[in-house]
């Protein structure tokens, strides 16, 4: 996307989406949350995944440690959103930069592996521990919300413009100084570290970063479930949907996540109600696995060489995004 | 609280436990410790291993240890599929670490999703004449349902610890991760050989799986669980080696039956992704490990 | 002021569990000179490289550079204050072309602001001092040996160091490119660079450098000129056995 039009595109976006709120059925709104959820959690996860090439199995734990944080603040002083969402962003903000601190130094597949040991440990304390209900959950008493469509829609015009403000910033990141050491890092490690990047001080922004985000992904949630427990809160799919969302995509770019969710967002959405649950979990395992093994640069891969094909052969242009070496 | 009679039984139903826990990280430690492949579906495996001898014993009523040996081969030869399927995608190419991870996740989920569907999410059990009786040492219970597989675990495990060092092939295997090239100018396929090591490791999730359900109900999702259980223990114990793996299976096994035993159930899960989150933090090449 | 080394290594020992790999061993790279580091396989050199890199911390003894200890650095600190190192196994930012590889390092090793284009344009320079700059925008990925090579040290160049150390960068390549390589390193050179070379292709060596260090199992044997290298009988031995 040409570096000018993508605030402006998303105002207007956002203006006509949310207009569109009071016309349509809710079903879409509430599917619309659920796409824009993966959305943000897809983003997130490609920070650490696919600029940084570090593979993050344990989303789940960041999406409901978000969850939790709000569900502890509104259980103490019940204060607004722009409190709570804040809050979530920073509690799982210093999680992803602790667990990264004690666990980048790990090579890569260790890395995967602590992140998934770290999410079931977080669900273990959350089931345990008894203020934030424990294993039988708790609940959120929904507010009015005057001037929007329907609660619904009041959670979803949030949730759109903190999806808009979590891409900007990937994009942002995708084109900075700080990206271009990540890719780095992603391509070399050993040697981007000898080229004078601090690895170790990028992949912790990029961990807090990513944490932070997912934190925030998680924070609305108890709002729009309004019964928290830790089975639905450490949901699977959350963390499958993190993965899979971006790899499907392509993982070299900020775009890569969006068209992943937006594409897998709405098949499974749509596969819930006119099929089943359980089918919907298939498909996504079929389709994460499917693009894996064949198309390992997702949409954006297939795009790339599709022009590439057109154009003949050639040498790289400058202004393509870098295509990934994943 | 702190009765000898309790803490022998934690310390004895561990162990049983941990001879267990061996004989499902086997077939990881091969694959992770010898071939580097970081199969985390595995545990998701042996749930398979679990329902298909459900399967036959509840309609032919096979006994569970019978079943999954008989099983053996088929996860044998699903495991030099997967593998030649991971090999040319993956392994090949050299995408290993990203891409990989994430096709043996989605086949993690792929397995946990088709049982469900064919299955569903209630708990599953087997019926065998010994399951429900008890031997009994003095002050020690020794109940058969966990009895059996623990000495079954011993037995496989033993058996794979001699054929890894005794044969050729095992031997191959041991030195596939070290020195391809030797390997090659040996006369052996390194490919055919990591196809053989893989399929052994999948054919012990066949008999991992028939003793799960020996042991207790089971149902879809004790995968995700195990998976923290097997790779601590594989980590643990230090990647390479088969008797750090069943050390540290013991290890894991008593810490699990302690706490639940004296300080809660809901906790016991987490004892061993603590274990594998402090091991890779504190001393990432194990006990016995050559990192 | 008084002259010190670029480069000074003093009683630098490393272990790696049981074995030594290097035996207190001190060393010392005059500014802009012509350094080279032999010894059979397994003597701790590229040991000794990676405790001069940061890749490893070394237990016993200090690396000072220009008058600093920097012992206890990480690399990218230490390429920060001037040393730079090439791979012996090339290792290209492979989603990127050969000129952005130098980006990179124009980017991050130094501490000044610099926009893109000022860096595309020093990158440019820098490749046709290597001789890539008709592969400046080709894929990283997909060079030939002797390219990667050049990219490896250009990259290194990049850096803007006081010392390169070029690791084996002749390996395995041809006579005629092992002189190309050699002549860019002796333009480096005369730009005011200090290089240590580590080669096994002894002409390259004896060539190129003004005095030589010899490692063998983890010891300093030898230190002098080439001809005094060659002539020396301990050398000798450490090559070719008793």
């Amino acid at each position: 996307m040409r570096v000018a039009s993508f605030w402006p595109v998303s105002a207007v976006l956002f203006v006509g989406v949310t207009a569109a709120t009071f016309f349509v059925n809710e079903y879409y709104v509430v599917a619309g949350y659920m796409v824009l959820q993966g959305l943000i959690m897809a983003t997130a996860w490609n920070i650490l995944g696919g600029f940084t090439g570090y593979v993050n199995f344990g989303s789940a734990g960041f999406f409901a440690l978000g969850a939790y944080t709000s569900v502890v603040l509104y259980t103490a002083i019940d204060p607004p959103l722009w409190v709570v969402i804040p809050a979530a962003a920073i509690v799982c903000g210093l999680l992803g930069l602790g667990a990264g601190y004690l666990t980048l130094r790990l090579r890569g597949v260790y890395f995967a592996i602590a992140t998934l040991a770290l999410a079931i440990v977080l669900e273990t304390l959350m089931v345990n521990w008894d203020y934030v209900g424990g294993a039988t959950g708790a609940f959120i008493i929904t507010p009015d919300v005057p001037l929007f469509a329907s609660y619904n829609a009041f959670l979803f015009v949030i949730m759109l413009a903190l999806a808009i403000g979590s891409v900007g910033l990937a994009r942002y990141l995708n084109h900075s100084r700080i990206g271009r050491g990540l890719t780095a890092i992603r391509d070399d490690e050993v040697a981007a570290e000898c080229a004078g990047v601090p690895t170790l001080r990028l992949k912790l922004i990029s961990t807090t970063i990513m944490g932070a985000m997912m934190g925030i992904a998680g924070s609305l949630y108890p709002y729009f479930v309004t019964f928290v427990e830790p089975l639905s809160a450490f949901n699977l799919i959350v963390a499958v949907n993190a993965i899979a969302m971006p790899m499907i995509g392509g993982t070299s770019s900020w775009i890569g996540p969006v068209i992943g969710a937006l594409l897998l967002g709405s098949v499974q959405e749509w596969t819930k109600v006119n099929i089943s649950s359980e089918l919907n979990l298939l498909i996504v395992g079929v389709l994460l696995v499917g693009f894996v093994a064949l198309a390992p640069r997702g949409i954006l891969g297939l795009a790339q060489d599709f022009r590439a094909r057109l154009r003949g052969p050639q040498k790289k242009e400058q202004g393509d995004d870098e295509p990934a070496a994943a | 609280m702190f009765s000898i009679d309790l803490l022998s039984n934690a310390l004895v139903a561990g162990l049983l436990l941990g001879g267990f826990y061996a004989a499902v990280a086997l077939g990881l430690s091969i694959v992770f410790g010898q071939l580097d492949i970081v199969n985390i579906a595995h545990p998701a495996f042996v749930i398979l291993g679990s329902y298909v001898v459900y399967m036959t014993n509840s309609a032919l009523g096979w006994d569970p240890v019978l079943a999954g040996v008989l099983f053996t081969p088929l996860f044998f030869a699903l495991g030099v599929v997967v593998y030649r399927i991971y090999y040319s995608g993956f392994e090949r190419t050299g995408r290993e670490s990203l891409a990989g991870l994430a096709f043996f996740f989605g086949i993690m989920f792929i397995l946990e999703v088709t049982i469900i569907l064919i299955y569903g999410v209630d708990y599953r059990l087997v019926d065998a004449a010994y399951i429900g009786q008890t031997l009994r040492f003095g002050i020690i219970d020794l109940p058969y349902r966990m009895l059996v597989p623990f000495l079954t675990a011993m037995a496989m495990t033993a058996g794979i610890a001699l054929y890894l060092s005794r044969t050729f092939t095992g031997r191959a295997i041991l030195a596939v991760s070290q020195d391809r090239l030797a390997l090659e100018l040996m006369g052996a396929n390194p490919i055919r050989i990591k196809s053989l090591a893989f399929g052994i490791g999948l054919a012990t999730a066949a008999i991992a799986g028939a003793l799960l359900i020996i042991i207790g109900p089971v149902e879809p999702s004790f995968g995700r669980v195990y998976i923290g259980r097997v790779f601590a223990i594989v980590i643990l114990g230090g990647m390479g080696s088969i008797k750090g793996t069943l050390l540290a299976a013991l290890l894991i096994g008593v810490s699990e039956s302690m706490v639940q035993t004296f300080v809660g159930p809901s906790w016991a899960d987490a004892v061993a992704f603590s274990v594998l989150l402090l091991t890779l933090v504190l001393r990432p090449q194990g006990l016995f490990g050559r990192l | 002021m008084m002259s010190q080394p670029l480069l000074d290594v003093q009683g630098l020992s490393k272990h790696f569990g049981g074995f030594t790999a290097l035996d207190n061993v001190s060393l010392h790279v005059e500014p802009g000179e012509r350094f080279g580091l032999i010894g059979p396989n397994g003597s701790g050199k590229t040991t000794m490289i990676n405790c001069i890199s940061g890749a490893l911390i070394n237990e016993a003894g200090k690396v000072v550079f220009q008058g600093r200890d920097i012992t206890g650095l990480k690399p990218h600190q230490r390429t920060h204050l001037g040393i730079a190192r090439s791979f012996q196994l090339p290792r290209p930012f492979a989603s990127m072309t050969v000129l952005e590889n130098l980006c990179i390092p124009l980017e991050y090793a130094t501490d000044s602001r610099t926009t893109m284009a000022e860096r595309r344009a020093e990158g440019m320079q820098i490749l046709e001092l290597i001789g890539l700059a008709d592969k400046a925008e080709e894929h990283s990925g997909g060079l030939t040996q002797i390219d990667m090579r050049k990219l490896e040290l250009a990259r290194a160049m990049a850096a803007k160091p006081d010392l390169l150390i070029s690791d084996e960068a002749m390996a395995g390549l041809s006579g005629a490119e092992v002189n190309e390589i050699l002549g860019r390193l002796f333009t480096l050179n005369e730009r005011g660079v200090g290089v240590i070379m580590i080669e096994h292709v002894m002409k390259a060596v004896m060539q190129f450098s003004q005095r030589i260090v010899v490692l063998d199992a983890g010891k300093k044997i030898a230190e002098g000129t080439p001809d005094e290298i060659v002539s020396n009988p301990l050398v000798e031995k450490a090559y070719l056995g008793e």
